[in-house]
């Protein structure tokens, strides 16, 4: 059994394979060099795992490519397999979450876009269609656009309900849809929004990330711009779990597959310093679904430290125990394979990193 | 037939020719609409899929840049030299 660690930077797409139990790790590419790889996904639905990369160009555009040999070789179609109908009048910027759906819909992959637009693929992520609903919903002309730009972040598809989906985006925040959807609403109350003259609207907020508790499917967390939340109801409501952290602030949110309970955050100062808390590498771990928080530090820098964490440049592997792995704008790449207990090095010196994605293949 | 040249990051796209050769002529988009049938990937490297130019790509007719000519309304005679350069861009 291996691990395979996808890490998508600034410049191209970095494969990691271990052999040895996550020990030591054999860094290979950059697939796509000089592309912005935003989106990566292992897909472990069929025989062999398709690996998914959603990549862009400054110069030639955005694309998605897909690949059946664990990155040995590519895929891309002839049409552009991520397009805006002509109608719209909009043109992909980039492909932001390559998500498979749950293991009943073997074919289905998610797609969450810039500008703010969610697609499906059921041919397994080779071509994909605009889910009209929610780019026809009456908020969206209301939805803002961050720093990062305006998009659809993340998806959520339920573990069990095939039609039961949540997306995230900033600015808006999260949308559920529970027929397939076919159609969608807002799921923010509780998310604080400082930054609007409204601070708690119905939507509008700037959720960075959210994840989905391994063993109770109703329960997600979400990271915000300012504020660390938990929802108890599938998204709809959500209480702060911030209590304990150095900072609420922070991009990506991580659960453990094998852990119910376990969340992990790579927190920074704040919005007006986006330095990490305390300027320490730290990673931080919650294994009571955020009443109580923990550093995790062991084997990481141990001096004053700079670079942030983007909201999908740390996730978790389907291991036992579970993986953990996160990459720094400074291109460094770290792993723990005891739960976030200890940490090594993957790799160092890449382009900024700006999503990992790992598992045993 | 108008001569069209490619950069080395699109000649993958192309099966490998820096030049191509198309029929049709009269505006830059009657030849990059020729250039997407028969070749779509490189067709959608140039333009996105509203058939816009890429912000970072500029095309040359006859050493004009296009964008001064009527961009895609560009005349191209039938004999013209049609170039693809990426511009200055990227960090």
């Amino acid at each position: 059994m291996a691990t395979l660690l996808a890490i998508g930077t600034a410049k191209g797409l970095f494969l990691a394979t271990s052999t040895d139990g996550r020990r030591s790790w054999e860094v290979s590419g950059p697939h796509f060099p000089m592309t912005g790889v935003y989106a990566v996904a292992v897909d472990k639905r069929r025989a062999t795992p398709r690996l998914l990369a959603g990549m862009t160009s400054s110069h030639f555009g955005p694309s998605v490519a897909t690949s059946d040999d664990l990155g040995a070789t590519w895929h891309e179609p002839d049409r552009a397999p991520v397009a805006f109908p002509a109608d719209t009048g909009a043109s992909l910027g980039r492909v932001w979450q390559l998500t498979p759906a749950g293991p009943g819909q073997p074919d289905l992959v998610w797609a969450g876009t810039e500008p703010s637009a969610l697609f499906r693929s059921d041919d397994g992520g080779v071509s994909y269609e605009l889910v009209r609903p929610l780019w026809d919903h009456p908020h969206r002309e209301r939805w803002g656009a961050g720093f990062g730009g305006q998009a659809v972040h993340t998806v959520l598809p339920h573990p069990e309900d095939p039609e039961r989906v949540t997306v995230a985006m900033s600015t808006g925040g999260v949308y559920h849809s529970t027929d397939a959807g076919a159609s969608w609403s807002p799921g923010n109350t509780g998310i604080h929004a400082y930054f609007l003259p409204d601070e708690w609207p119905e939507f509008g907020q700037c959720v960075h990330k959210i994840a989905r508790d391994a063993g109770e499917p109703r329960r997600l967390y979400a990271q915000n711009h300012h504020g660390v939340y938990r929802s108890d109801d599938d998204g709809r409501t959500w209480s702060s779990i911030a209590d304990g952290l150095p900072s609420d602030f922070g991009f990506p949110i991580v659960t453990l597959p094998g852990r119910p309970g376990a969340v992990l955050t790579f927190p920074l100062a704040a919005d007006s310093e986006r330095f990490p808390a305390g300027r320490r590498c730290r990673v931080w771990r919650s294994l009571d679904a955020g009443d109580s928080w923990q550093a995790l530090s062991t084997g990481l820098p141990e001096g004053p430290f700079y670079p942030a964490v983007l909201r999908d440049a740390m996730c978790a592997d389907d291991g036992e125990p579970g993986g953990v792995y996160f990459g720094t704008r400074s291109g460094e790449v770290y792993a723990s394979r005891d739960e976030g207990d200890s940490w090594s090095p993957v790799a160092a010196h890449l382009p900024d990193v700006l999503c990992v994605r790992a598992a045993e293949v | 037939m108008v001569t069209v040249l490619l950069p080395g990051p699109l000649r993958g796209e192309a099966g490998g020719a820096s030049r191509l050769t198309v029929t049709a002529a009269g505006t830059l988009r009657a030849v990059l609409d020729e250039l997407a049938g028969s070749w779509p990937r490189l067709a959608r490297r140039i333009r996105d899929e509203r058939g816009e130019l890429r912000r970072y790509v500029n095309v040359y007719v006859d050493g004009e840049d296009c964008r001064h000519l009527g961009g895609l309304d560009a005349p191209v005679p039938d004999t013209a030299e049609v170039q693809v350069i990426p511009s200055v861009a990227g960090g």
